[in-house]
């Protein structure tokens, strides 16, 4: 690191030689390097292949695996080179080619990493099946995306919501128990969203109405789903599995014609219900937000409540509406556990997802297609993690499943930094 | 932790002085207060006017009896045998508030004599027909449960009163519960010492993990709440990784448990003349201890003051002179100190084997236990008594009552949302304000 110290109190100053996107190139010179010299020495000579079908069988690429170590390491030096040089900007905000140097950074030391561990991997399996990788990201990125969307619903409308942990847990449980007992999956989606709802009412009438800290509050209501959840498991489900906890799985869509497109098309267009809602909310949300009247009066509410009070825009219904819509959001997210990923609910399964998604958020800046695309990031880090487990890798395995939460750690410390989130959020509103 | 933002609270805001004319309008003033005609009323009046106030006593009180109203219900809810008795309420109702006033008593009476005293062990122990050792070993249960909650409740008020949520608890008990084991039984040394270098040991290795974060807001902004449950997470996995390493695990063991600790690290045990099933160790009393070192370092401390103003407003902090970054990290560091101790005193005193449950979730607790303490050194030590009692009386009620213990997790998490809630439980109960102001959590604000 450099010797500065971080004080907020000099950025006002413009000619700051250590600027945010200098110091990340200075750190991607450095990881570059390093992972050029030790992935490159302990890669093996065999190649490292990638294909883009599903299955290892097929067409693959392939690359030496010592050169393909040392080259990609390389490029993310030379990627770090470029933003130390100034061409990142000023600042995270304003540079141009900062996000594209920054991803040519991420991606090239992650090629290393993946050269070496590919090309030591046994015969056989020294191959990386993309489409198959790629499926997996996106499917474990799901319950970000639905969290993270939930959390920056509420918070650009002026609450911080931490409880997404506890709305996905009682989502999860809504799902498999309505599911289960009314014998339709669509009625389980539906209980899902009744579950994130609940604790978002909870929020939203002790926040706004009650005016109680807001991370507080957030983080008691997932110890409080987390027993409630559980609670209702003993007692109700693991002691009749069969009536109470065994919904069937959301069925797959697939969309005539465009399922044939290579890589993407089984991906997008051959997928399920939560998939499919994933990107519609996106999309939804960030034209929303951006472009509706509601969108604007959000982000008023959010920024600077009192202004928007006194343009007649009702603040706090406007609060509420919000927040339940979100608990919605990430209800449904919740589905995704018991619907989707797994057969049944069981206690605490959701594994700290939800704080994986609040990270999302913030490392998408509050915006959604910048939390999809954070989801997705943190997707990857788990896919990868379950695919270098199935190769024989010779990191063990509870270092490869720390890699998300790592991944999160590096993310918002090193790529985020300061960021700003909404002006009010936090603060309650409180007329006069 | 007063603020000037009144929560909207039920009607009556009538000036609440001393000695008024008694109002109808509370609940309490009205039978006790209109006797006492000209004058003072009677002390008793002004004592029951007084305590029904949005007062912390009062308020605590009543959001106990909130949350054991809910847990009444989850219980006649998940009870199927019950519930049927509802399904011909109307024909006969007797018949269901039976069952339910059976169901419930039963339960709260076993959570209450897995907790303190069971009063019929006590009269056996009078005729002799029942050792003594029964009749201490669910004070002695609390206690032992008490001990390490009290830290990792320390532990995230410290960091609470310096502005920071130390979600990381969990984590940094996780470490010190791991460097505790490792001094335990890997280093051969005398008795007395060995313990005392342990418990050093499980301090440093919360202190080491909890500075991490503290380093990282300091230096890069990131937010403590993301950063310490991501490595809550990160030390879990790695104490599932250490405990099955050679050298570690236990010796003709294949599952998960690392060694045990040598006897010489081991919390020594207080009552261990009178039964050995009594495992309060020495560890409540090292509980009393920091507690009272917390509150010095807090309420007389330079440390301590800079901490508090930084917490209270880091800009006028910096504007004083203190050095927040500085402060934020050694807040970190003595949190995730005292969170070590907490995970210590589970493994040198229970556990005394690594497995990759052995902290439970005391860190996650201590989190209740902290916002429930108000983050005040001695109300975290009561609190942690009270959730000590909990989990003691939960697991009787668990095996004799046949409630699910995650039913104490609810209940916790209940009283924690009612305590945090003043205006809420002010507004149920219509309390009247009172004449300190009412209370706050206080430090709404935003990332």
């Amino acid at each position: 690191m450099t010797s500065m110290t971080a004080d907020e109190l000099v950025v006002a100053e413009p000619a700051r030689f250590w600027s945010r996107p200098r110091k990340v190139g200075a750190g991607f010179v450095a990881a570059g390097v390093i992972a050029a010299a030790l992935f490159g020495s302990l890669a093996t000579d065999r190649p490292a292949r990638l294909t883009l079908a599903e299955t290892t069988a097929g067409a693959a690429v392939g690359i030496n695996g010592t050169v393909g170590a040392i080259v990609f390491g390389l490029l993310a030096a030379l990627a770090g080179g470029a933003l130390l040089a100034g061409v990142g900007g000023p600042t995270v905000h304003r540079g141009r080619w900062f996000g594209a140097l920054l991803g040519a950074g991420i991606v090239g030391i992650v090629l290393s990493f993946l050269c070496w561990q590919i090309s030591q991997a046994p015969e056989g399996l020294n191959v990386m099946p993309l489409g198959d990788v790629t499926r997996s990201s996106l499917l474990l990125a799901l319950p970000l995306i639905f969290g993270s969307l939930s959390g920056l619903l509420c918070e650009r409308s002026g609450i911080i919501n931490v409880a997404i942990e506890g709305q996905f847990l009682m989502g999860a449980f809504g799902a498999a128990l309505g599911a289960t007992v009314a014998g339709s999956v669509w009625v389980g989606v539906g209980a899902a969203a009744a579950g994130g709802v609940v604790v978002a009412a909870i929020l939203a009438v002790l926040a706004i109405r009650y005016l109680v800290d807001q991370i507080v509050l957030g983080i008691v209501l997932n110890v409080f789903a987390l027993g409630l959840t559980g609670f209702l498991y003993e007692q109700i489900m693991s002691r009749d599995q069969s009536s109470y906890n065994q919904p069937d799985p959301v069925p797959v869509w697939t969309v005539p014609g465009l399922s044939q497109i290579p890589v993407l098309g089984p991906l997008l267009f051959k997928a399920n219900f939560f998939v499919y809602a994933a990107l519609a909310l996106v999309v939804i949300l960030h034209f929303g937000l951006r472009r509706t009247r509601w969108g604007l009066r959000t982000r008023a509410v959010g920024e600077h409540p009192a202004a928007a009070d006194t343009v007649g825009i009702k603040v706090l219904a406007l609060r509420y509406r919000n927040v339940l819509l979100a608990g919605v959001i990430a209800g449904l997210g919740g589905g995704y556990f018991t619907l989707l990923s797994t057969t049944n609910f069981n206690k605490g399964m959701t594994g700290g997802a939800g704080f994986i998604a609040l990270a999302a958020m913030i490392f998408g800046r509050w915006n959604p297609v910048g939390a999809l695309v954070a989801s997705l990031f943190f997707g990857f880090a788990n896919a990868l993690a379950f695919f270098l487990g199935a190769i024989a890798s010779p990191i063990p395995n509870q270092f490869l499943n720390m890699l998300p939460y790592l991944a999160t750690i590096v993310a918002v410390a090193g790529l985020v930094g300061k960021v700003r989130p909404p002006a009010a959020e936090g603060k309650p509103y409180v007329k006069g | 932790m007063t603020s000037p933002t009144t929560p909207p609270t039920a009607g009556d805001s009538s000036a609440a002085g001393a000695a008024g004319s008694p109002i109808g309008g509370s609940p309490a003033a009205g039978p006790d207060g209109s006797d006492g005609a000209g004058g003072q009323p009677p002390f008793a009046a002004r004592l029951l006017r007084n305590l029904w106030t949005g007062n912390s006593v009062t308020v605590t009180a009543l959001a106990l009896v909130l949350a054991t109203v809910i847990g009444a219900i989850l219980m006649i809810v998940s009870d199927a045998k019950v519930r049927a008795t509802y399904g011909y309420l109307f024909a006969r109702p007797g018949d269901a508030l039976n069952a339910s006033w059976l169901k419930v008593s039963d339960a709260y009476a076993n959570l209450f004599k897995g907790s303190i005293v069971d009063p019929n062990a006590v009269s056996r122990a009078i005729n002799g027909t029942l050792p003594w050792e029964r009749v201490f070993f669910p004070i002695s249960e609390t206690l032992t449960y008490a001990a390490p909650l009290a830290f990792t409740g320390l532990a995230f008020s410290v960091a609470f009163r310096g502005g920071l949520f130390n979600i990381g608890v969990q984590g940094q008990a996780i470490m010190g519960a791991i460097a505790a084991a490792l001094v335990g039984f890997l280093l051969p040394l005398p008795v007395g010492l060995h313990l005392v270098v342990a418990l050093i040991g499980g301090a440093v290795g919360g202190a080491l993990w909890g500075g991490i974060p503290g380093v990282l807001k300091a230096r890069t902004g990131a937010h403590e709440v993301i950063t310490t449950i991501m490595l809550n997470y990160v030390a879990l996995f790695f104490l599932s990784w250490l405990i099955i390493q050679q050298g570690i695990q236990m010796v003709g063991r294949s599952d998960a448990i690392s060694r045990a600790v040598d006897g010489n690290a081991e919390l020594p045990r207080l009552l261990a003349s009178v039964g050995p099933s009594l495992r309060v160790h020495l560890g409540i009393v090292v509980a009393v201890l920091a507690t009272w070192g917390v509150a010095w370092l807090l309420r007389r401390s330079t440390f301590g003051f800079e901490l508090q103003a930084v917490g209270l407003n880091p800009a006028a902090a910096r504007t004083a002179g203190m050095r927040v970054e500085t402060t934020y990290v050694t807040t970190m560091v003595v949190a995730g100190a005292l969170a070590g101790l907490g995970g210590s005193m589970i493994l040198l005193g229970t556990a005394l084997s690594l497995t990759t449950a052995v902290v439970g979730s005391v860190g996650f607790d201590g989190l209740l236990v902290g916002l429930l303490g108000r983050a005040k050194p001695w109300g975290v030590l009561v609190s942690a008594l009270f959730f000590g009692a909990l989990q003691a009386g939960g697991n009787r009620m668990q095996s004799f009552s046949g409630i699910s213990l995650e039913l104490v997790g609810v209940l916790q998490a209940l009283i924690v949302v009612f305590v945090a809630a003043p205006a809420l439980v002010s507004t149920i109960f219509r309390l009247r304000p009172s004449a300190g102001g009412d209370l706050q959590t206080g430090m709404a604000r935003g990332w």
